[in-house]
């Protein structure tokens, strides 16, 4: 079956880390916003024209309309749009870990890329829609449908992990078969969305993370308020009812708070594989269960392999570039594959 | 599991006749021989092949040029008139027969990696198959341009690479279930970029045959593709359900497999090849068709209600779903406008939503 | 009480020095020789290990252990938490595959012989097994049958009347129809007993067999192996966590420590204060069982334990 909580989780800690230990921790998170920062910077200096430094800062903070300035403008918000969009789907990914206790859960699993895809088809053959800024609403539409059904067909008050994860599985298969159909019939629609899906950050306008913005922002709020219920809910639904926790609001809640910052970041690049599931797991094999520790390092280190992956799409192929979907999957399928070989398989 | 061959429940004190969780298998003695034979599970069997075989005589007499159900049995006796012959046995019997190959050999792989993984998710597409198959095809469709034969060589030799490729990544002192799908999940996603990233260096033309191939499809399909396959599972099969014993006793851990004699790594491996080649097989001929593999094995089960693998009623099952799954995309769609992948697709996400509001209320899952 | 001198010149107390390991190494060779003579003497037990060495991955669990199982023995292996005694049951039942050493199983090396001929001769409850899906508790049983099957002998009328029988004797006839996920705990494990029971194996070996039931249960379950032991001569082999019931249930001991045998012998000759403390870290009386007269181990009470650590303390 789909994994029950791992023991790992069972013995998710009550009591506060020892002082030692969360200092540790504190620090680790430390280094880790530093990684961001230069990794952001190595993002907005590197591309088919590399800029210096100096450039970078002068395009930063003197902007005077050179063309290393507009340069860093048009970076910038690729930058921006990936640190929030990689945020997003790390943090997405931990929540809906917790929620159904199951390490394979990922946006994909649950069926909100598959919602987002099938609204974006729909909006390009039958809407003629053609913008990106028009995508957005749709594909968000569609995820949050996606996220309110799977929840509901999952069971609302009485929703286990299987049930959710199957529910996720079966709405995916529906329209994936749908949105292959339209494909098949529709070349336009093909040509338009066989980019759509690989999942990028090229096509990143302040527009668009305009539009995506306060969703991005009340999920990572929600996301965070929600470490220590989902904490007790780690253990079990009768330890967390029995420890005090509201399970149906907690559950309602993670799902509102995932499918905010998975729909928003989905319309905003495509779906983009691998950031969700992969981030928590790493962020757990050093942090233990403790979601407090969890969502805020996902936080900020889902970015840092974002926005990564995108500055290697656009060194290796130079002056193409790979799009950062299948960077993150190029890279982040070894890394994954690696964990899963060296835990004890009772802990995964 | 409980196909007809291997053995089941032991026919215990005789009570509840008629209520549904007690039903015999009889135990067919002669000599020193025995045989069990689970009544349910047999009639679901047959019942599937007598349906799979009526579902394929009316495809075969459905398309552009209708035949009617009689004149079709009629010209497979040989008894039809020349026209009817050419489109019967050259065009329509070898796209049937592929599509009853194809079914049987996907419901069989899904019921062996779903029982090897233990997971009802643990299914060939959900595993990755379906996408290495996938990113042989469209090697040779993207980079190449191949021919159609070509395109069948790339998809087996992916298939067959991925599938040795995630038992390798997942040995560590034996293949465990759990690791099995979490590694099959990760080389999924990174086959699915890697065709994504393919499908977007292809010009458009190109890009749409390699989506109706992504699909899954059975049109054209003719007596070329039905051949090795037919090999393949002749060869296959019986070897699959000589070792199904030791699968059902692999079901219970593999600490009461060994307790219980059982080669656990060699019988895991030895069905694990199988499945893998059947998959392959069946996706280089048809396409990487969508939740065959998934929904065959369960559903085949909730009609034998029967535990184990239930191989055999998987198989018919598979065979008869993608045989059902064509005609009704043709009759739906007209003939060849849509392929049968999208069908499977569609029924299969239904299926498993419906199963879903079953189980909940029969308070299952 | 005996204490553990039947093993290997040099096993005895060493430790795990570089130093002993190539000498274990040398004797493990000259063991592999003498194989056949150890078989023709005909007084060695059905199944035994001769220094073996256990690790999971790196991770060593017990080094140089030799154990003998006594024929028609009812024999119980306790210890602490992690002194390796699952661990050596594993090895016993060739589910663990020694490092260094080797398990003898009627005079051959169990990994070479045939898994099925293993199977009719040494049943095994493993702590882990999963009841598929649906299934009743009369297939459960039934497939004990495996090892004495094949394509062409799927269900003779003797696995029939083997079947029925392991389930009379587990109590679980009446429940055959039922489905395994339905039962309580205790049913549960007789079922899973009378699986093992239906290989029809003269040796047994149970792996925790009363983790997780409530006391009525527990007892259930170790008077059936007693009976299985006294009445159809069975040799039976199990890990327990219960030392009263060891005492109680076991015609012999084997007490392991850190992957040592402490002691082994009759209950009565190993279960003394002071071999508790040693094995245990327990200061305890040991008295006469009054229903059986078996030991009986009765844990010094909290504040004359912590007194007697207080004096250890100011002694050190």
């Amino acid at each position: 079956m789909l994994v029950d909580s791992p023991p790992e989780q069972q013995r998710a800690e009550t009591a506060p880390a020892p002082p030692s230990r969360r200092a540790i921790r504190a620090l680790g998170l430390l280094a880790a916003v530093a990684v961001l920062v230069l990794v952001a910077l190595a993002s907005i200096a590197i591309g088919a024209k590399s800029l210096s430094v100096g450039e970078v800062w002068h395009g930063l903070f003197h902007a005077s309309g050179t063309y290393g300035d507009a340069v860093v403008g048009d970076r910038l918000s690729r930058t921006l749009l990936g640190l929030l969009a990689g945020a997003a789907l790390g943090l997405s990914g931990a929540v809906l870990q917790a929620l159904t206790r199951n390490p394979l859960a990922d946006p994909g699993l649950l069926g909100i890329n598959a919602g987002a895809s099938a609204a974006v088809v729909t909006a390009i053959t039958f809407f003629g829609v053609t913008t990106l800024s028009g995508y957005v609403w749709f594909a968000f539409l569609g995820a949050a449908a996606v996220g309110a059904l799977v929840y509901l067909l999952g069971g609302s008050r009485g929703a286990t992990p299987v049930r959710l994860a199957l529910a996720g599985t079966a709405i995916s298969a529906a329209l994936y078969g749908y949105l292959q159909a339209v494909m098949i019939m529709d070349n336009a629609a093909l040509g338009k969305m066989r980019f759509w899906t690989v999942g990028s950050l090229s096509s990143a306008t302040d527009r668009t993370i305009e539009q995506v913005l306060p969703f991005l922002v009340i999920g990572t709020v929600l996301a965070l308020a929600l470490a220590r219920p989902l904490n007790a809910m780690a253990m079990g639904d009768d330890t967390a009812r029995a420890l005090g926790a509201h399970l149906n609001r907690t559950r309602a809640l993670s799902m509102a708070a995932a499918t905010l910052l998975c729909g928003a970041a989905t319309a905003a690049c495509g779906p983009i594989v691998f950031v969700g599931l992969m981030i928590p797991h790493v962020v757990r094999s050093f942090t233990g269960p403790d979601l407090r520790w969890i969502l805020p390092y996902a936080t900020v280190l889902s970015p840092v392999l974002l926005l990564g992956a995108d500055v290697v799409g656009r060194m290796i192929v130079r002056p193409a570039e790979l799009q950062v979907g299948i960077v993150t999957a190029i890279l982040g399928g070894p890394v994954f594959i690696f964990l899963v070989r060296r835990r004890r398989t009772a802990q995964l | 599991m409980k196909d007809p061959r291997t053995p089941g429940r032991p026919g215990a004190s005789g009570t509840a006749e008629g209520s549904a969780r007690a039903f015999h298998p009889r135990a067919v003695r002669t000599g020193g021989l025995s045989v069990r034979l689970d009544v349910r599970a047999a009639t679901v069997v047959v019942l599937l092949l007598v349906a799979a075989l009526a579902a394929s005589v009316v495809l075969i007499g459905t398309g552009d040029f209708p035949i009617s159900a009689g004149d079709v049995l009629a010209t497979l006796t040989g008894n039809g008139n020349a026209g009817q012959e050419f489109i019967v046995t050259e065009l329509r019997l070898p796209r049937v027969l592929v599509g009853l190959l194809v079914g049987a050999s996907l419901g069989l792989g899904g019921a062996l990696f779903q029982s090897i993984s233990r997971n009802p998710l643990g299914s060939p597409d959900v595993l990755g198959l379906g996408q290495g198959a996938t990113a042989g095809a469209l090697v040779v469709i993207v980079l190449f341009s191949g021919s159609a034969t070509a395109v069948t060589a790339g998809a087996l030799a992916g298939g067959l690479v991925t599938g040795l490729g995630i038992y390798l990544l997942a040995w560590k002192r034996g293949v465990h279930g759990y690791r099995l799908v979490l590694v099959g999940i990760g080389v999924a996603a990174m086959l699915t970029a890697v065709n994504g990233y393919l499908i977007t260096k292809a010009d458009l033309v190109d890009a749409a045959r390699a989506v109706v191939w992504m699909t899954g499809s059975l049109n054209g399909r003719d007596w070329t593709q039905v051949w090795p396959l037919l090999a393949l599972c002749a060869v296959l099969v019986p070897l699959v359900l000589g070792k199904a014993r030791g699968l059902r006793m692999l079901e219970m851990g593999d600490d009461v497999a060994y307790a219980l004699g059982v080669r656990v790594e060699r019988t895991r491996l030895l069905l694990m090849l199988a499945a893998v080649l059947l998959t392959a097989a069946a996706t280089a001929a048809a396409g990487p068709v969508g939740f065959v593999a998934l929904t065959a094995p369960q559903l085949a089960r909730r009609l034998t209600r029967s535990p184990g693998p239930n191989l055999v009623p998987a198989m018919c099952m598979g065979a008869t779903l993608l045989i059902v799954a064509d005609w009704a995309s043709q009759r739906a769609f007209g003939a060849d406008q849509l392929p049968v992948g999208v069908v499977t697709g569609v029924l299969g996400g239904v299926y498993l939503l419906w199963l879903l509001v079953a189980e909940r209320r029969a308070g299952r899952v | 009480m005996r204490p553990a001198g039947r093993r290997g010149p040099g096993g005895a107390g060493a430790g795990g020095g570089a130093g002993t390991e190539t000498g274990g190494a040398h004797r493990s060779a000259d063991g592999g020789a003498n194989e056949n003579t150890k078989r023709s003497t005909g007084t060695v037990n059905r199944l035994s290990a001769e220094n073996v060495t256990l690790a999971y991955d790196q991770r060593v669990i017990a080094e140089k252990l030799s154990v003998e199982i006594p024929d028609n023995s009812f024999t119980v292996i306790v210890g602490p938490n992690a002194c390796g005694k699952s661990t050596l049951l594993r090895a016993l039942s060739r589910m663990l595959r020694p490092s260094e050493g080797r398990v003898l199983l009627d005079g051959q090396v169990i990994q070479s012989m045939p898994a099925k001929k293993v199977a009719r001769t040494l049943g095994l409850l493993p702590q882990s097994s999963i009841a598929p899906d649906g299934i009743t508790v009369g297939d459960l049983v039934g497939r004990g049958r495996y090892p004495h099957q094949g394509i062409l002998r799927q269900w003779s009328a003797e696995d029939e009347r083997i079947v029925q029988e392991s389930m009379a004797s587990t109590g679980v006839a009446e429940l055959a129809d039922r489905y395994v996920d339905e039962l309580s705990g205790g049913q549960r494990q007789r079922v899973w007993i009378a699986m093992a029971l239906a290989q029809q194996t003269p040796l047994l070996l149970l792996d925790e067999p009363t983790t997780y039931l409530d006391i009525q249960h527990q007892i259930d379950v170790l008077d059936l192996c007693a009976e299985l032991h006294e009445e159809q001569g069975r040799t039976l082999v199990a890990v327990l966590h219960d030392l009263n019931h060891a005492a109680r249930y076991a015609t012999h001991l084997i007490a392991l420590r850190g992957g040592e045998v402490i002691a082994e012998g009759a209950p009565k000759d190993v279960v003394t204060a002071e071999l508790v403390e040693r094995v245990f870290g327990l200061r305890c009386q040991v008295i006469d069982d009054p229903e059986t007269g078996t030991p009986l181990v009765v844990p010094a009470a909290r504040k004359a334990r912590a007194s007697a650590a207080a004096g250890v303390a100011e002694g050190a």
